[in-house]
C-alpha cells in the first residue's frame, strides 16, 4: 500500500496525463522505490489509480527488466555486459560480483543490457546511479560503500534520494 | 586477417561544437538553470515568442536540411508538414530512450544541458501547436530525469514554461516520463504505447504516429539532440548552418565513439570526414598499438565494416555510406574492435542483446532472435557445428529474406527483428573463413 | 439484407489477386477481400471479429509497388491493388515463419486436445515445411495451470497470436488475462490474485489456434474426429446465439458459437457455452412420478388428465391455471397453448413468472432488431444489467457503443456492465423511469432545465436513424408499472423501436404461441379467434389471470389444478411467500420439468420431460426471430418432448391433436398464428438466420442455407475460425400459404394508462433494487458441474456514503428488513449506486425475493447493525 504522502503523490502523477493509464510505468516506479520491489498487491493498488484490471498492470509492469516481482534487497547492481563493456572487462567485473553477493540478500546482481556510458566502459549502475571505468576490485569497493552508507543510495527504481 | 593501415595527418580533423558547446565548455554546472541562461539559454525562446512567427522557425529549420538524430534521418521540418490539420490536439514526445548498444549521446545532454532540451521543446511545440510535451527518458537514466526535472520546474519559476508564457498566451506543459528498461521503446510507435502505459510493443505503420499517434492523436516524435538543435539552428540560421556538412548530411552530429580506441567519448563532427579521420584522429586510434579489425560504423543494427582503405576512406555522410557500403550512421555510435576480437562473440552478444530486447509481438523476431542467440552462443562458445553458419543465413532469411542485401527487407514489424541479421550478414562477408575454422575446431566449451 | 455493418456509400474498387480481379470495399482487408474470393490466405492472429495486429506474420503476401511482404491482414485494398499469394517469396515466408512458430511448440499432439482439429497443424500441413533445423532446448513451462474454474492454459503450447487477451480487452470488456514477461519469454497469464472470471471466458478456448487454452468441461472428453455434429440454437437465454452442438457416444460434449451476423457473432456466454451439462445431471427426472413414486407413463398421464378433468367439470376451466413454457421450443408452447386454451378453455396462462412485462405490451409495441443497435441513433437502456441477464446481446451493444459509437442513454441508478460505455445516465430511481422518460420525451420535443436530460435529448436528435429502447425489467422489487409507464412514454418518440430484454429462454416464443393471458397464437388477443377456431374446440370468452393473478386466486382457493410447464413459482416468482403459500393451497399440481424443484415437490404428478440437445424444433429470440434448434442425443430416460405430453394430455380429455412431426406442429401453428402467416416448417429449417416475426413484414430478409447440414470438419480446423453458415438465395416472396390478409389484426399495444404514485422513503429506508445474476439458483448452473462453483454468494450491495450514513461498517453482515421478510446478509459498498437505494439478486430463487411484496410499487428496506 502507498503510504500517505506517496498516494497523494500518485494522484498528482496521475494528473500529468490526459488519459490516467499512462500513469502505469511513473506508479510502479513509486510503488518500487518505497517497497524495494513491485509486489502483487502494488499492481492491484495502481490498477484502481489507472482505471484498469491488475492483470493489465502485471502484463504492462513484466515487460520492463526494471520492475523486480519480487524482493531483491537494498540494492540493484546492474553491470553491463553488451558489446563495449564486453571487450574491456564488464563480464569479469559482472562473475566477480555475482559471486561475491551470491548469498547477500541485500544485493541483487544483475547483467543488463547496454548503459549508455560506453565511454567509460565498463561501467554498472547501483540503483540507477553510474559507476564507471570498473575492476572487479573497484566495483566491489562501491557496493561495499553502499552497504556501508558511504554512499547514499536512490531507491529501488531509481527514484531520487530523499533528505 | 586485417591490413595494417597508416593513420593520415589530417589537418581538418577536429570538432564543430554547436549542440554540445555549453556542455563541453561548462561540464560541471551546465545543467543548472543559472550557468545555462548566462550562457545564453531561453534568449531564443524568448525571440520566438516576441516574433511570434511559427512560419520562421519552420522556414530556419527546413532551410538547415535538419534531419532526425535518432537513427532514421527523416528531415525535421518536412516531418512538421505532414501534420494533419483535423482539428484534434497534437503531441510532441521526446525520445530519450537511448538504449542502441553503444549509444551514449543524448545522455550527454540529458544529463548536461537539459535547459537546451527544454528551450528546444519549447519552440517545437510553439511550431505545432502542441501545448502537453512528453520527454520520455530510459528508465536507467536517474539522474537525467532528476536534471531535466529540475531544470522544468525552474524554467516554469521563470516564466519559461507553463501557461501563458511570458504573456504570449501560449500554454506548454512538459512531462518528464521514464521508461523501465526496454530497448525496443526508442522505437517511435513503442515508445507510444509505453507512453500510454502499455507494453511497449510496436504498432503497425501506417498510420504513422505524425497522423495516428499518443492517445490517437497527432504527435511528432523527436530524438533528444535534434530537439537541442534547433534553438542553435534558429540562433545561427538555417541557411548557416546547412553551409556545414557535406551533400544533403548538414551540420554536425554528436558521435558515440567506444571500444578498443584510445580516447573514446562523445564528439561533435561536422559530417563530411573520413571514418580514417574520426577513430585514427579524433577518438586517438587503437589502444595498445593493436590493429584495427573490425568497427561497427553506426551502431549494433546495421552492418559492420573493416579495416579497408574503401571502408576507412569513406566519407561520414548519412547517404553516401548506405550508397556506397550497405550500412548507415544509425544512432551514431562508432564501435571498434582491435585484432584479438572474437566477431563471433561480438555478434553473439548482439543477438543476445536483441533476444533479450525483443518485444515478442511478431513471430519472426520472437522466435528468430531466440534461435540465432543460442546457435551463436555454441558458435562463440566452442560448440559450434560444421553447418552452422549456413544455418544462421537460412534463419536469417526468415526475418529478413535478402540477408545480405543492405538497407535490409523484413518480415518483421519493426527493424529490431532484422538487426541481429546484420551482424550474421557481416560474418558472412568479412569472416566467413574464420567462423567456419572455429566452428570445425568444434572444442568442447 | 442482414448486413449489420454500416453501409458504405461510396463504389467497391479492383483487386487483382493471384490474376483474377474481383471488386471490394475499399479499406476492407486484403486477407478477408481474398478469403470472400475463394482465396485462404493463411493465418493465426487474423479473426475476422477483431481489430487486425499483424503479429504473427503467416499471412505475408506480395503486393505490387510494395517493398517486402506486407502482412494482408492489416493491408487495406486500394483501387488498381495487384497481390499475390503463391509466389516462391511468398511460400518460402510461409515455411520460415510456420518453422519460427513450431520452433518453441511441444510435440505432444497425441495428448492435445486440440489434436485433429489444430490449425497449426493444419496449417503446417498445408503451408509448411517438411522438417525443423531446430536443435535447440525448447522452451518450458509449468503444465496447464487454472487460469479460471473453466479454462486451463498450457503455455508451452502458445503461439502468442493474442487472440486469446485481444478477445478479453475488445470484445469483452474483462481484460482480466494479458500477456506477461517479453520477447521469447512472452506468456499469457491472469494476475494471480484475480482468475480470468468472465462470463465469456470459453470464447478464447474456441478461437486459440492451438491447443493452448483449454476448458475443464471437455479436456479429453473426445477426439474431434468421433464428434457428431447439428446446428441448434442456445436457449439458456433469449438472445438465442447460433451454435454448433456435439456429441459423441450420445452424451453431449461441446457447443461452439456459430457466427451469426444477425445474433452472436460467434460469441457465446458460458452458461450457454457450459450449462448443457445439465442435460446429464444424474438428478434428471427420468421416470413419471405419481405421488412421489416411479409410474409408467399411461399412468401418470390418466392421472394428470382426471385432475384437469375433474377440476374443469367440478369448478370451472377458470380454476385451471397453466404457468410456464417458456423453456421449451415453439411447437411445445403451441401445444400447451392448444391444450390449455383450446381444450380446457382455461385463460389462466401464463409463460412468465412476475418478472416480465405484459404481454400485451412486449408483443404489441414495434419491434427493433438486435442488428439496427449498430446503426442506431441511439440506445435507451430500460433494462437489467445485460452482461447478466443477455449476455451476448451485451457484447453486442458494447461493441455498437464502442466501435460503431452509437450513444447511450441509461436509465438505471446502479452501476452494470455498460455503465462506462454510457452515454448519458438518467439515474432513474426505483418506480421513477416513467416520469424520469416523461421529462426526456418533453425535451426531445422541446427543452428540459434539466442538464442531463437535455443533452440526452440532444444526442438522440442529432443522429439520424433509429432508436432502440432496450426494454426489460430492470428491477424484480418494483411492479412493472414504472416500465410499462416509461415505455408509453418513450414510444411518442419519432423513429421508435423497442428491442425486448424478458431474459427466459423462448419467452418470447410462448408469447407468440398464446402462452399470456388473453393472447392467442400469433400476436392477436383473444378476441381474433377465427384463425384458431378451425382447430381449437374451446376458446376462453375473457381475458383470464396472469401468474401474481392465478398464485392470489389460488391462495384464495380458486385455483383447483395447477400445470407448471418447467416452472418453479415458489422459487422464481420476485415474492416468495405469496409463491410458496399459493402453490401450498392447489390441491393438485401437475409439474413437466426436467428436475426436482420446491414447486415439483408439492405435485401429484411428475411428468419427465426432454431438454435441450434432446428435442427439435422452432424457437423465437427476443427480436422475434424464429430459429431451428436440433437434436443431437437420444432423451435420457423416459421424457418426452412437452408437445407430446400436451397431445397425450389431450387425447385423454377427448381431443386428438392429430400431430405426429414436430414439423406438424409447427405447420398447424403457423396455419393458426397471423403473424406467423408465410412460413413453414419448411422455411424455418433453411433459412440461414431464420425468420423474424412478423413472417410476411420480413420475408425479404430471408436468406435461404446452403444445404441444410454443417460441415466442421473443413480443411481449416473446426473451431476457431468464425463458423459460417453459407446463404446461397434471398427469398424475395412469401409463398401464399397462409392468412397474411390477417395482417392487419395484430397487436398494437395502446400505451395503457398506467401511472405510478410512488409512496414516500423514510430517511433509515432503502429503496430495494431486485437484480438478476448470470449464474443463478436455476437448473443450467447449479446442475452443470462446470458452472456451478461459479456462483457467488450475493451480499447487499450500497452505496459508500449510505453505509456512512447508517453506522454499518463495510463488509459485515447486517440485518435486512423488509415488511414481508428479514435476515442476515454481507453488505458491500459500491461505485456508481445512487444513494438511497439497495441492490441485491432476486428471482431464481435468490434472497430478495424473501423481502418482496409483489403488490407494492416499491419495496423499501432497512439495513441495521447485528448486535
Amino acid at each position: 500500500m502507498f503510504t500517505e504522502a506517496n498516494k497523494k503523490r500518485a494522484v498528482e502523477i496521475v494528473a500529468q496525463y490526459p488519459k490516467a493509464h499512462s500513469a502505469i510505468l511513473p506508479l510502479a516506479h513509486l510503488a518500487q522505490d518505497q517497497d524495494g520491489w513491485l509486489s502483487l498487491d502494488a499492481m492491484d493498488e495502481i490498477a484502481d489509480y489507472c482505471d484498469t484490471t491488475a492483470a493489465d498492470v502485471q502484463g504492462v509492469c513484466s515487460f520492463y527488466t526494471m520492475y523486480k516481482r519480487r524482493p531483491c534487497g537494498n540494492f540493484v547492481v546492474s553491470v553491463c555486459t553488451n558489446v563495449t563493456c564486453l571487450v574491456v572487462g564488464g563480464p569479469e567485473v559482472l562473475e566477480h560480483l555475482e559471486h561475491k553477493y551470491a548469498n547477500d540478500n541485500d544485493v541483487f546482481v544483475e547483467e543488463v543490457e547496454c548503459l549508455a556510458a560506453c565511454g567509460n566502459a565498463p561501467s554498472m549502475q547501483v540503483n540507477y546511479e553510474y559507476h564507471e571505468h570498473l575492476t572487479p576490485e573497484s566495483a566491489e569497493q562501491v557496493v561495499e560503500d553502499y552497504k556501508a552508507g558511504r554512499l547514499v543510495a536512490r531507491g529501488v527504481s531509481g527514484g531520487a534520494v530523499h533528505a | 586477417m586485417s591490413e595494417a593501415v597508416e593513420t593520415p595527418a589530417r589537418k581538418e580533423v577536429r570538432e564543430t561544437l554547436i549542440v554540445s558547446r555549453r556542455v563541453r565548455e561548462f561540464p560541471d554546472d551546465a545543467h543548472t538553470f543559472e550557468r545555462a541562461t548566462s550562457d545564453g539559454a531561453y534568449e531564443i525562446w524568448k525571440e520566438v515568442l516576441r516574433r511570434a512567427d511559427v512560419q520562421w522557425i519552420h522556414d530556419e529549420v527546413k532551410a538547415s536540411g535538419l534531419r532526425g538524430r535518432g537513427g532514421a534521418n527523416f528531415p525535421t521540418a518536412i516531418k512538421w508538414e505532414s501534420l494533419p490539420d483535423n482539428g484534434l490536439p497534437r503531441h510532441l514526445v521526446i525520445n530519450g530512450d537511448e538504449g542502441e548498444p553503444s549509444t551514449f549521446k543524448d545522455r550527454l545532454l540529458i544529463e548536461g544541458d537539459p535547459h537546451a532540451l527544454i528551450e528546444g521543446v519549447c519552440i517545437e511545440a510553439y511550431r505545432i501547436g502542441s501545448h502537453r510535451a512528453f520527454i520520455y527518458l530510459r528508465g536507467e537514466f536517474a539522474l537525467g530525469a532528476d536534471r531535466i526535472e529540475q531544470a522544468v520546474h525552474d524554467a516554469r519559476a521563470a516564466g519559461y514554461v507553463g501557461s501563458n508564457i511570458l504573456g504570449s498566451g501560449f500554454d506548454v506543459e512538459i512531462v518528464v516520463h521514464r521508461g523501465a528498461g526496454a530497448y525496443i521503446c526508442g522505437e517511435e510507435s513503442a515508445l507510444i504505447e509505453s507512453l500510454e502505459g502499455k507494453r511497449g510493443m510496436p504498432r503497425i505503420k501506417p498510420p504513422l504516429p505524425i497522423h495516428v499517434g499518443l492517445y490517437s492523436e497527432p504527435t511528432v516524435v523527436n530524438n533528444v539532440e535534434t530537439v537541442c538543435t534547433i534553438p542553435h539552428i534558429l540562433k545561427m540560421g538555417g541557411a548557416q548552418y546547412a553551409n556545414l556538412g557535406v551533400n544533403r548530411s548538414t551540420g554536425t552530429r554528436l558521435a558515440a565513439i567506444s571500444g578498443h580506441v584510445n580516447n573514446p567519448g562523445v564528439y561533435e563532427l561536422e559530417f563530411g570526414m573520413t571514418l580514417r579521420d574520426i577513430i585514427f584522429g579524433i577518438a586517438g586510434g587503437i589502444r595498445g598499438d593493436k590493429q584495427l579489425k573490425f568497427f561497427l560504423p553506426g551502431g549494433a543494427s546495421f552492418q559492420w565494416l573493416i579495416a579497408s582503405d574503401e571502408h576507412l576512406d569513406q566519407v561520414y555522410d548519412i547517404d553516401d555510406i548506405s550508397a556506397k557500403l550497405g550500412t548507415t550512421l544509425g544512432s551514431g555510435a562508432i564501435m571498434v574492435y582491435d585484432e584479438d576480437t572474437d566477431p563471433l562473440l561480438v555478434a553473439w552478444r548482439l543477438a543476445k542483446f536483441y533476444a533479450h530486447e525483443s518485444c515478442g509481438k511478431c513471430t519472426p523476431c520472437r522466435e528468430g532472435s531466440g534461435w540465432l542467440e543460442k546457435v551463436l552462443y555454441r558458435m562463440s562458445h566452442g560448440q559450434g557445428r560444421p553447418n552452422d553458419m549456413d544455418a544462421l543465413l537460412d534463419i536469417s532469411a526468415g526475418i529478413s529474406p535478402d540477408v545480405m542485401k543492405a538497407p535490409f527487407t523484413q518480415t518483421t514489424i519493426c527493424p529490431l527483428g532484422p538487426s541481429p541479421v546484420s551482424a550474421i550478414a557481416s560474418l558472412q562477408k568479412y569472416f566467413r573463413a574464420e567462423v567456419e575454422a572455429a566452428c570445425a575446431a568444434g572444442v568442447p566449451a | 439484407m442482414t448486413t449489420t455493418e454500416p453501409q458504405s456509400t461510396k463504389t467497391t474498387v479492383s483487386v487483382t489477386i493471384d490474376g483474377n480481379t474481383v471488386e471490394a470495399i475499399p479499406g476492407e482487408m486484403l486477407i478477408k477481400v481474398a478469403q470472400e474470393n475463394g482465396v485462404y490466405i493463411p493465418r493465426f492472429c487474423w479473426h475476422e471479429r477483431m481489430k487486425p495486429v499483424g503479429m504473427c506474420r503467416m499471412c505475408l503476401v506480395e503486393v505490387d509497388g510494395i517493398r517486402g511482404l506486407p502482412p494482408a491482414c492489416t493491408m487495406p485494398v486500394a483501387e488498381g491493388m495487384v497481390c499475390h499469394t503463391e509466389t516462391p517469396a511468398v511460400k518460402q515466408a510461409q515455411d520460415d515463419i510456420l518453422e519460427f512458430l513450431l520452433v518453441n511448440h511441444p510435440l505432444d499432439c497425441p495428448v492435445c486436445d486440440r489434436g485433429g482439429e489444430c490449425p497449426l497443424q493444419d496449417t503446417t500441413l498445408a503451408f509448411g515445411p517438411g522438417e525443423s533445423r531446430f536443435v535447440e532446448e525448447k522452451r518450458h513451462f509449468e503444465k496447464p495451470i487454472p487460469i479460471s474454474n473453466v479454462v486451463l492454459l498450457d503455455r508451452e503450447r502458445c503461439i502468442q497470436c493474442a487472440r486469446c487477451t485481444r478477445f478479453a480487452d475488445e470484445i469483452a470488456g474483462d481484460p482480466l488475462i494479458s500477456f506477461v514477461d517479453r520477447g521469447g519469454h512472452t506468456q499469457v497469464l491472469n494476475h494471480p490474485n484475480h482468475p480470468f472470471a468472465s462470463y465469456f471466458s470459453g470464447n478464447v478456448v474456441q478461437i486459440c489456434p492451438v491447443g493452448a487454452l483449454t476448458a475443464k468441461p471437455y479436456r479429453f472428453r473426445a477426439r474431434p474426429w468421433d464428434l457428431a455434429t447439428v446446428e441448434t440454437s442456445c436457449t439458456q437465454c433469449s438472445v438465442q446465439c447460433r451454435g454448433a452442438l456435439q456429441s459423441s457416444s450420445n452424451r453431449l460434449v461441446r457447443l461452439l458459437g456459430i457466427d451469426s451476423n444477425a445474433v452472436n457473432h460467434g460469441w457465446l456466454c458460458d452458461k450457454g457455452r457450459y450449462g448443457f451439462e445439465y442435460v446429464h445431471s444424474d438428478d434428471r427426472i427420468r421416470e413419471p412420478l405419481l405421488n412421489g413414486a416411479i409410474a409408467s407413463w399411461p399412468q401418470a398421464l390418466d392421472a394428470a388428465a382426471d385432475a384437469l378433468r375433474s377440476a374443469r367439470d367440478l369448478h370451472g376451466a377458470e380454476s385451471i391455471g397453466f404457468i410456464g413454457g417458456a423453456r421449451g421450443t415453439n411447437e411445445d408452447a403451441y401445444a400447451w397453448s392448444r391444450l390449455a386454451k383450446g381444450v380446457l378453455g382455461t385463460d389462466n396462462v401464463d409463460a412468465q413468472l412476475g418478472d416480465g412485462l405484459p404481454a400485451e405490451l412486449i408483443l404489441g409495441v414495434e419491434r427493433a432488431s438486435i442488428a439496427e443497435c449498430d446503426s442506431a441513433a441511439a440506445i435507451v437502456l430500460l433494462a437489467p444489467d445485460l452482461k447478466e441477464a443477455l449476455p451476448v446481446l451485451h457484447l453486442r451493444l458494447r461493441r455498437a457503443a464502442l466501435d460503431l459509437r452509437v450513444p447511450l442513454i441509461d436509465f438505471s441508478c446502479a452501476p452494470h456492465g455498460l455503465s462506462s460505455e454510457v452515454t448519458h445516465a438518467l439515474a432513474a430511481a426505483p418506480g421513477e423511469q416513467g416520469a424520469r422518460a416523461e421529462q426526456l420525451v418533453a425535451a426531445v420535443n422541446g427543452a428540459s432545465s434539466d442538464g442531463v436530460i437535455a443533452a440526452a435529448a440532444a444526442t438522440m436528435k442529432a443522429r439520424a436513424g433509429t432508436i432502440v429502447v432496450v426494454l426489460g425489467r430492470a428491477n424484480l422489487a418494483e411492479r412493472s408499472d414504472a416500465t410499462v409507464q416509461a415505455v408509453a412514454a418513450l414510444a411518442q418518440l419519432p423513429n421508435v423501436k423497442f428491442l425486448s430484454a424478458l431474459r427466459r429462454g423462448n419467452v418470447h416464443g410462448a408469447l407468440e404461441a398464446g402462452l399470456a393471458p388473453g393472447i392467442l397464437p400469433g400476436r392477436v388477443t383473444i378476441e381474433y379467434r377465427d384463425a384458431v377456431a378451425a382447430k381449437w374446440s374451446a376458446i376462453p370468452e375473457a381475458p383470464g389471470l396472469d401468474t401474481e393473478a392465478m398464485l392470489r386466486a389460488a391462495l384464495e382457493g380458486k385455483i383447483k389444478a395447477l400445470v407448471l410447464i418447467g416452472a418453479d413459482p415458489i422459487a422464481d416468482f420476485p415474492d416468495r411467500a405469496l409463491a410458496e403459500a399459493a402453490v401450498r393451497a392447489v390441491p393438485t399440481v401437475i409439474a413437466i420439468d426436467g428436475f426436482h424443484n420446491e414447486s415439483t415437490q408439492r405435485a401429484k404428478v411428475v411428468l419427465p420431460a426432454t431438454m435441450f440437445g434432446e428435442k427439435s424444433g422452432t424457437i423465437t429470440n427476443l427480436e422475434g426471430r424464429i430459429q431451428r434448434v436440433n437434436q443431437k442425443v437420444s432423451p435420457d430416460g423416459l421424457a418426452m418432448d412437452d408437445w407430446r405430453i400436451a397431445s397425450e394430455l389431450a387425447f385423454r380429455l377427448g381431443h386428438d391433436f392429430d400431430l405426429e412431426t414436430v414439423d406438424e406442429v409447427t405447420n398447424e401453428l403457423v396455419s393458426v398464428a397471423p403473424a406467423l402467416a408465410g412460413g413453414s416448417a419448411q422455411l424455418f429449417r433453411s433459412a440461414r438466420d431464420g425468420v423474424r416475426i412478423p413472417v410476411a413484414q420480413h420475408h425479404a430478409e430471408v436468406q435461404l442455407r446452403k444445404g441444410l447440414g454443417l460441415t466442421l470438419d473443413g480443411p481449416d480446423g473446426v473451431s476457431w475460425e468464425p463458423i459460417k453458415v453459407e446463404a446461397e438465395i434471398t427469398v424475395e416472396s412469401v409463398p401464399e400459404n397462409g392468412n397474411t390478409q390477417d395482417a392487419f389484426a395484430l397487436l398494437r399495444w395502446d400505451g395503457g394508462s398506467v401511472r405510478v404514485d410512488l409512496p414516500g422513503r423514510d430517511a433509515y429506508a432503502l429503496r430495494l433494487i431486485g437484480s438478476v445474476s448470470l449464474y443463478d439458483h436455476g437448473s443450467a448452473v447449479s446442475e452443470s458441474p462446470s458452472l456451478v462453483g461459479l456462483r457467488t454468494v450475493p451480499k447487499l450491495l450500497v452505496a459508500a456514503a449510505d453505509l456512512q450514513r447508517l453506522g454499518v461498517p463495510n463488509g459485515t453482515e447486517v440485518h435486512v428488513a423488509s415488511a414481508n421478510g428479514a435476515f442476515n446478509i454481507v453488505v458491500q459498498a459500491i461505485k456508481g449506486l445512487q444513494p438511497g437505494v439497495a441492490q441485491l439478486a432476486a428471482g431464481s430463487g435468490n434472497a430478495a425475493n424473501a423481502l418482496i411484496d409483489a403488490a407494492a410499487v416499491v419495496n423499501d428496506v432497512r439495513v441495521e447493525t447485528i448486535r
